[in-house]
């Protein structure tokens, strides 16, 4: 390998100026040469997204970073260093819709800072946008550059961002979780195109994330963070197969993978308790002086038994109406059309007080672990509410309820009288699961219960929700966008497009065996966390999908094609 | 917590006085309104005179020793006027703002809690309340209801009630759409529990604060009436009666309009800042 691009040397970082500063990076020093890939890899609060700070010189004003980054022959880190933002080295952010102007177009964010750096005037500067837009798989760019960032899509934003950063012809890029608030079929696009630029222009690439899938398709070299300090550093092969750090075993274990095998066998056929027909939701835009929106289908013909004791997946990207599915369950959402029957129990009949009674027979656990639960609240309160709603416990045998609600989750008892703001995501999610299954329900509805979580923290709340399923004959209605999760803890799975079910069936065969080409592109678009199994460019995934009626293609598996 | 699970669950959110006594202007704020609870409830004893009692001293005398703040025309002691006033201007903070917030806060929540038809006619009421100047609409309650300081508080509090209702239903509206009244709902509570239990905790941290805020603007409403001579009637010591009455003599006794007005504008500029000390340390996006 020739000289690095970028040395990085004993970067520490600090916050505050005061006798005790808090350390936020340790002593942490890396290299990135032309045409390689590094990952930094962390979980929340590892310093990850601080190292990537320091080296751009954005970090907060009372952080100081002390260490060596040389670039280009001069310290990035010395007071009186010379930026290279933009031109040597470019960022790109999470979320593409907050890093682009929503009041300028995009040709002429595009063009702005070639022209203030002096790469082109206005007239070339254009020209080389749209070359650059078309480059990085954007159609129609002529038109494209008349737009707002707000008229594209999330995927395409990214890309717009992508070429903004190529056009400086910098040496570097550095991404700071480039895919995560994306689709899985659209992160898979974008990875494509960032290792397509690496290969094609021999850029350093930092890539900075938390899901090892990513790094193990993407990198080649890796760096593990965990509280500011570098835990192992090496090649892609060696950190995943032959990892020295007990930590970067604990992470890889964490990760669950869409290739292993389901441990339970599916249960047999069983009683159904939910069962659900022909449900449709239409969504129409903001109403005003009489006039209807655009109308969105959330649900479109959806039809779904679930069974006594099982979990049942329900997988889709955003838009999906998978989110909406369940809510409708529980009627915070009401459907156009359709039926919903708990037990015999029409659900989308009831009213008042029926409605009360039999609601809480579905409980649902939430995604944001920070808003799901009342920030006025106790949490003995909370975790007391379904239980004196019900009425089914005395009122002197409730504390004792309570208690060893939050000791099953892991928590301790004398944690009942803290608010919620004192506890951790984790945390928070497992009083949440404590409220849920506190109303003894017959379903439980899980949407995206882990998304929000660290790695190693959503596996231990995979492991609580798993045991809980076994103690208590739990049934459960697992959403998710995640893929690996889905074949480590459902039965059976669903899988949505467009409010529509494409296929259904139990999870190893739907996984091993897709039937439906959307299935299939969906499991493709996965990043597997082996990164001997990197994968060659991926089928472009159209727009449009066989959307027939579901019919069984084998016992159990039903594909609508 | 003791038997009660639930019961006692709801608090200030930690450390709420120790962020505000770090805030300057709540602090100052603080100290403005408790001088101004002080004199309102130890008139008799700071006042050195009777307030109604005319010919206390000579007519338009400047201040001085014996009349700190001077004396009106009728010779009344002006320091014990404006200490006696105290008592009617917070009065009439309290209970217009009081009726504006009850009142407000039960239709936004309602409104924001019942979507649908209910919703409609409770906040398109209150847009059509809206388009009137508050003034305006508490200038024909007076008419109505005939000019006293009692009517006069009651229409500041009626004119003020659209705009406690807004800011109630936006700020409940977001409250209900967050998974945990979500969460509740799916747990079988009814309404008056997530009403008042859920919603209603949630939702006073910004009713207090605008509730502080509009202290002063009510405080200001009142003694805009009883400048107009629709509100406080003689010979009750009001702030804004005192202005009004002030003003034939603005050129040979400036005092008198000078101290019942500096009197309105350091009490509004108490409650004002009291109020932004509270938003920062309410407000769970403020606190660092």
């Amino acid at each position: 390998m020739s000289t690095p691009l970028l040395s990085v040397r004993g970067l520490s970082i600090a916050l505050g100026a005061d006798a005790r500063p808090a350390s936020l990076v340790q002593d942490v020093s890396f290299d990135v040469s032309s045409g390689q890939i590094l990952s930094i890899v962390g979980e929340s609060g590892s310093g990850k997204s601080m190292t990537a700070k320091a080296i751009m010189g954005l970090l907060p004003p009372k952080a100081s970073a002390s260490g060596t980054a040389m670039f280009r022959g001069q310290n990035l880190l010395a007071k009186n260093a010379t930026q290279p933002r933009g031109t040597g080295i470019g960022l790109i952010f999470q979320e593409p819709m907050t890093a682009l102007t929503p009041v300028l177009t995009i040709g002429s964010q595009l063009t702005e800072a070639m022209v203030f750096h002096g790469l082109a005037n206005t007239s070339a500067a254009h020209r080389r946008a749209a070359e650059m837009l078309d480059r990085v798989g954007i159609p129609n760019p002529a038109q494209r550059m008349r737009q707002y960032p707000h008229e594209l899509s999330g995927g395409m934003r990214q890309r717009v961002m992508i070429a903004m950063m190529m056009l400086l012809e910098p040496d570097i890029l550095i991404a700071d979780e480039p895919t995560t608030a994306l689709d899985v079929t659209v992160q898979a696009q974008i990875l494509d195109l960032l290792r397509e630029i690496v290969f094609d222009t021999k850029i350093g690439l930092i890539l900075i994330t938390h899901d090892m899938g990513v790094v193990a398709e993407m990198a080649s070299d890796v760096i593990v963070m965990k509280a500011g300090k570098l835990v192992e550093a090496g090649s892609v092969q060696q950190i995943f197969h032959a990892p020295n750090a007990e930590y970067t075993r604990a992470l890889l274990d964490a990760v669950p993978s869409i290739e292993t095998a389901h441990p339970a066998s599916p249960s047999t056929e069983s009683t159904v308790i939910l069962s659900a027909r022909n449900l449709h939701k239409t969504f129409r835009g903001q109403r005003g002086l009489g006039l209807v929106g655009p109308k969105t289908k959330a649900l479109d013909d959806v039809s779904l038994d679930i069974r006594h004791g099982e979990t049942l997946a329900l997988v889709g990207e955003s838009g999906s109406g998978k989110s909406t599915l369940g809510r409708v369950f529980l009627r915070l959402t009401e459907a156009d059309q359709g039926s919903v029957e708990l037990e015999n129990i029409d659900l989308l009949a009831l009213t008042g007080s029926q409605l009360r009674l039999t609601r809480r027979k579905i409980q649902m656990i939430f995604q944001d672990p920070y808003a799901s639960l009342d920030p006025r609240q106790s949490v003995g309160a909370a975790i007391a509410e379904p239980i004196i709603i019900q009425g089914s416990v005395t009122k002197s045998d409730r504390r004792e309820t309570v208690d060893a609600l939050l000791t099953r989750v892991g928590l301790t008892p004398e944690m009942a009288t803290r608010f919620p703001h004192e506890f951790s995501g984790g945390q928070r999610q497992r009083i949440a699961i404590a409220r849920a299954i506190a109303a003894a329900p017959d379903l439980i509805i899980a949407d995206e219960p882990t998304s929000a979580l660290d790695v190693s923290i959503q596996a231990q709340i995979l492991d609580l929700l798993a045991d809980l399923k076994q103690e208590k004959r739990l049934t459960m209605l697992f959403i998710s966008h995640d893929l690996a999760v889905v074949r480590q803890v459902a039965d059976r799975v669903a899988v949505m497009r467009q409010g529509r079910i494409l296929e259904l069936g139990p999870v190893d065969d739907v996984w091993s065996a897709p039937r439906h080409p959307y299935t299939k592109a969906l499991i493709e678009a996965a990043p597997v966390p082996d990164p001997l199994r990197k994968r060659g460019l991926r089928t472009p995934l159209s727009g449009r999908f066989a959307t027939g009626k579901l019919t069984e293609a084998a016992p159990g598996h039903w594909v609508a094609l | 917590m003791g038997i009660t699970v639930g019961m006692s669950a709801h608090s200030a959110p930690a450390g709420f006085w120790r962020r505000l006594f770090l805030s300057p202007n709540g602090v100052v704020g603080l100290m403005i309104v408790l001088g101004l609870i002080f004199c309102a409830i130890f008139a008799e004893i700071l006042a050195p005179h009777n307030p109604a009692k005319m010919g206390t001293g000579g007519r338009f005398l400047p201040p001085s020793g014996d009349f700190p703040l001077g004396t009106d025309e009728f010779g009344r002691d002006m320091l014990s006027r404006i200490l006696y006033g105290s008592r009617i201007t917070l009065l009439i903070g309290a209970v217009a703002v009081g009726i504006s917030m009850t009142v407000g806060m039960l239709v936004g929540m309602l409104a924001a809690f019942h979507r649908g038809w209910l919703e409609m006619i409770l906040m398109r009421s209150t847009d059509v309340l809206f388009s009137f100047t508050e003034t305006l609409i508490a200038l024909s309650f007076v008419a109505v209801l005939g000019p006293s300081l009692q009517n006069a508080v009651i229409a500041v509090g009626v004119a003020g009630i659209p705009f406690y209702a807004r800011t109630c239903y936006s700020a409940a509206l977001v409250e209900t759409s967050k998974p945990y009244f979500e969460a509740s709902i799916s747990a079988g509570a009814g309404p008056g529990r997530l009403l008042f239990f859920h919603l209603m905790p949630n939702v006073l941290p910004t009713m207090i604060v605008v509730a502080t805020l509009g202290v002063s603007t009510a405080i200001l409403a009142a003694a805009g009436l009883s400048f107009l001579g629709l509100g406080a009637q003689p010979p009750t010591s009001e702030w804004g009666y005192m202005l009004a009455g002030s003003r034939d003599y603005i050129n040979r006794a400036p005092w008198l309009m000078t101290i019942p007005g500096l009197a309105i504008a350091i009490t509004v500029l108490g409650f004002n800042l009291l109020g932004d000390g509270l938003r920062t340390s309410l407000d769970p996006v403020e606190r660092k």
